[in-house]
This record gives C-alpha cells, structure tokens and sequence, in this order.
C-alpha cells in the first residue's frame, strides 16, 4: 500500500511505497500503476512506477495536487491475477568485445570470471521497471555475491544491447547512452521497438528473465 | 514530388519539429518532449492561423537558411530573434510575432536567438512529417518523431502540404523578459542536504553551464553539500526536478529528459517559470526561491491566464 503522497514540483503526486527494494512492494506499485492506467483520470498525463514509487503527472491545466490525491486516496485497486506477466529468454554474448569490464569485476567480485556467469545465466530476473532511456528493463535480483558499485568513471558511451550490473540490478541498454553500470555481455536482440506504437518495449514491468549465453557466431548471424 | 517545399541550405545548431509533445509514455522511457518555451510555440501557431497542436521548427542559437519552392505562404517566428527574408537581391530584416509571405525562390536566414536560446517558425500549412504516439516532436536522443528522430540537416527537403489560402497579416506586441529568479517547490529529498547547503541553494547565484540541452540544464555555483546519501534508488522524474547528484552542482530536468534517475531531488521548479528558464543562456546567473505549493497553483493560473489573453489578441 502507499505509505504517503507528496507533491513533486506543482504538478506531480509522489507516492511513497516505502524504503526498502523487494518484488512484493514493487508488485503494489505495478498495481497501483495499472489500476490507474485503466482508470483514465482526466488531467493525468504520466505515470512513472519505479522499485517502490510511483509518479503520476497531471496537467496542472485541469486538475490539481489535491483533487488527485482524493481520487487517488479513495482509488479500488485491481487484483493480482488479473495482470498478465511474460517470461522472456534473453541471448546474451560474452566474448571480449562484448564484457568490456568482466576484468574489472573479477577484481571487485573477488571471483573468477566463469563463477560470475555460472551464477548470472543460472537465475530468473524479475522486471521492476523499465525507463531512464526508452525500453531499458530494471532487473531483480543478482545474487548477494555479484552485486559491485557502479563504474568510477560511467562511460561516455555504453554500446546498444550492453548487458549491464550494479548493485542487485541488471538491465539492458536499448539504445547507445551514457551509463555507469558494469557491462558483462551484449544481446543481439532488439528489446525496444519505437514502430510498434501499442507495445514498443519486449520486457515490461511484472515480466520475468532469463539470459542464454550464445556464441559470437550466433550472435553475428542473430538477426538476419 | 511535392510542388511545395523548403530546402535546407544551413540546418543549424539544433533545429528539429516540435508540437505539444507525447503523453502517458514515461513507464516505458519516453519523455515529453515537445516545444522547449510552450508559450511563444502557441503565439507562432495563432499568427499563422493554426490549431494550438500543429507541427512548428523550434532552433536554438543559430536558426536555419531555408530557400522556399512554392505557391505563396504566410509565415511567422517567434521568440527573441534576428533573421533575414531574402526576394532576389532584396534583403529585409525581419520582424518575429508579426506574419510575412514567402514566394517561390525565397529565402529565410535565421541568424540567431538574442539573450535566449529557442526561437519558433511555423508556417501557414502543413510540414509533410511522420508521427509517432500521435506527435510529430523529435527526441533525437531516443530516435523519435518526426525527420526520422533526427534534427534537420544540410541539404534536405521539407515537404509542404495543404497551405492554407488566408493571408491575414497578424501582429502581437510580445516583449520576452528575461528571468532571474527561478521559483522552486522545496525537493522530496531536500533534507538530504546540510544547512548550510540549503542556505547556498536559495541565497547563492548559479550559473548557467555550457552543457545544458534538450534533455536538462546544468548549474555552477558554491557546492551543495549533502549529508545523508549522494544516490537515491531510481525513481521516476518530471521536467522542472531539480536533482543535485555527488559534485554538488544542481542539473534541472528539461522536457527531453531521462524518465529515472538516481540523485537526491532538492527542488522541483515550477510550472509558470519553464517557459522562461528553458531560455537562459550559458553564462546566466540566477537564484533559487521558495514557494509553497499553493503560490505555484496560483502563479501558474496567472500565467496561464495571461497567455490565453495575449493569443487571443492575435
């Protein structure tokens, strides 16, 4: 449940699901932020879950913070089983040119590089959110003994398909951007689809995955 | 082929197509977008005699040199600046918020935005583009919109379609003003910072860094110190939020901006002063200053009424 709305700015509800990072509180996020999907509240023009908030924005033209806090206060949310979640197998490369800081980690890990890998494709992720730049994926959870602070330095440029990690997290660069997260490996497939309107992000929030290692061969030959 | 349409002799520096911009796209990663100074994008659109949605050239800087084809069109630019329209070897200096006409085989050379960074053109008819989420706003970050995501470029065609055959001269006495101190509702994480950082935020002068753009504006000043966590578990972000992440210096989220993020929120600018912040320069010195959430309401219901009465004397 939320714990407490605040306004962001004059035009934005902040919607405090608590501190702490797990797939329960996230799974009330989603559903909060499904419910007020379907609802279509006039003058709401966004909404952003994220692990245990939610934001939503609204048109300061037609309603106000404390209108919609009302609506939102008084708001039946929708039962778990009536979302949909998918489970995605994501392939992944790990040749050289793709784990460009799979040395670096080895050190901050304390581990040896297959140890690293053997314990990243043997998991089943969970998708908090996705954002930052369009389509990324939010995963959950690494193990406690993969999670490194971010790079020192983030990178200028993370190449599109970089698979990343931090922390308890993983994700997936859909497009070439900046970023700081430790790169392990690069997947051939194309996570974010800005010509499919109705459903242009493959991974969205609730849905879970797996990442398959292939080899470089097949990733080169992936897409035609 | 189109019969009518521009070419592009010089783009410049971040010419793209902007309207209202998207909605409801921040759970997948989309920002807003759309035209940076929403005001003086609508006065455009009224002068020319279009719907307050249409698509528009928003430039920053240095404007474009376009060379127009075509049967007679009505035109209009808006914001702080300085062009020319070229008939043969007759160059006139031209006037923003007051319509001209462009014949076949002349030009428009846009030399620049004055004390101001986003100036508008629009046109009495249509820009031939593609949307996508039903806006034609280019986010070239993300490779949306119109122009295949991309900003203009040398050399290229636009397209004109459907010009609409009324040629009413129309004028607004519109004067930009430039702001100095920036209202700001206190951030949800403002206690993240030391007294005295709070104390640097809305007494100390900022200075508008160089590397401000579409997607956010940078501030140099006296370094904020935060005293309880330089990062913040990602969490979703508006335009206006004003974040300050390890080195102290404050960054404002502008309407292209990266939906997440993960530094400490110290303020959220509001509303009624976007249009006019998104136009500082780099160099310009402001302030911060505290408002409650209810002087925001009321401040953006007179700024909002004040635009609707200047659209309504075009």
């Amino acid at each position: 449940m939320i714990k407490n709305i605040s306004n962001l700015g004059d035009a934005a509800l902040y919607c405090d699901f608590g501190k702490e990072v797990n797939r329960k509180i996230n799974s009330q996020v989603i559903r909060y932020f499904k419910t007020i999907q379907k609802e279509n509240i006039a003058g709401v023009n966004n909404l952003t879950p994220s692990y245990n908030k939610l934001i939503i924005s609204f048109d300061l033209k037609k309603i106000n913070f404390n209108k919609l806090k009302k609506i939102i206060d008084n708001i039946e949310i929708i039962k778990n089983d009536s979302i949909q979640n998918k489970k995605f197998e994501i392939p992944v490369c790990c040749e050289e040119d793709f784990s460009l800081d799979i040395k670096k980690l080895e050190e901050k890990l304390k581990m040896k590089e297959e140890k690293i890998y053997g314990s990243f494709f043997e998991k089943e992720f969970f998708c908090y959110m996705t954002g930052f730049i369009a389509g990324m994926p939010f995963l959950g959870d690494l193990d406690k003994n993969l999670r490194a602070k971010r790079l020192d330095t983030p990178r200028v440029k993370v190449p599109k398909g970089s698979i990343g990690i931090t922390e308890q997290f993983t994700n997936i660069y859909t497009f070439e951007s900046p970023g700081g997260w430790n790169i392990i490996g690069s997947t051939p497939l194309n996570i974010f689809n800005s010509s499919k309107e109705n459903e242009p992000n493959l991974i969205n929030p609730g849905d879970t995955v797996t990442f398959k290692r292939i080899s470089k061969k097949k990733y080169l030959n992936y897409n035609e | 082929m189109s019969k009518n349409f521009f070419k592009i002799i010089r783009a410049g520096i971040n010419s793209t197509f902007q309207d209202l911009g998207r909605d409801n796209l921040y759970h997948i990663g989309i920002p807003f977008s759309g035209a940076m100074d929403n005001r003086n994008y609508l006065f455009a659109n009224k002068l020319t005699g279009n719907d307050h949605n249409h698509p528009a050239i928003e430039f920053a800087y240095l404007g474009p040199h376009l060379k127009y084809y075509g049967e007679k069109l009505n035109v209009a630019i808006t914001g702080d600046v300085t062009f020319k329209i070229k008939k043969g070897d007759n160059s006139i200096d031209g006037e923003c918020y007051q319509t001209f006409i462009l014949e076949n085989n002349d030009e428009l050379d846009i030399i620049s935005t004055n004390k101001s960074v986003y100036g508008y053109l629009t046109i009495s008819g249509k820009f031939d583009l593609k949307f996508q989420w039903s806006s034609c706003s280019t986010n070239i970050k993300a490779n949306i919109g119109s122009n295949n995501g991309e900003k203009l470029s040398d050399n290229q065609k636009i397209n004109v379609k459907k010009i609409n055959q009324n040629f009413v001269n129309k004028k607004l006495n519109y004067i930009n003003t430039k702001i100095e101190n920036i209202r700001v509702i206190k951030g949800t994480n403002f206690d993240y910072f030391s007294k005295e950082g709070k104390k640097i935020f809305f007494n100390n002068e900022f200075k508008v860094s160089k590397l401000s753009d579409r997607m956010g504006m940078r501030l140099e000043g006296k370094k904020i110190e935060n005293i309880v966590d330089t990062n913040i578990r990602s969490e979703g972000l508006i335009k206006g939020v004003i974040q300050v992440p390890a080195d102290g210096n404050p960054i404002i989220m502008l309407s292209d901006h990266g939906t997440i993020g993960g530094y400490p929120k110290i303020g959220v600018v509001i509303s009624a002063d976007y249009d006019k912040l998104v136009q500082l320069t780099p160099g310009s010195r402001v302030k911060f200053q505290e408002v409650d959430l209810n002087s925001a309401e009321n401040l953006f219901k007179l700024y909002e009424l004040e635009t609707q009465n200047l659209i309504s004397q075009i």
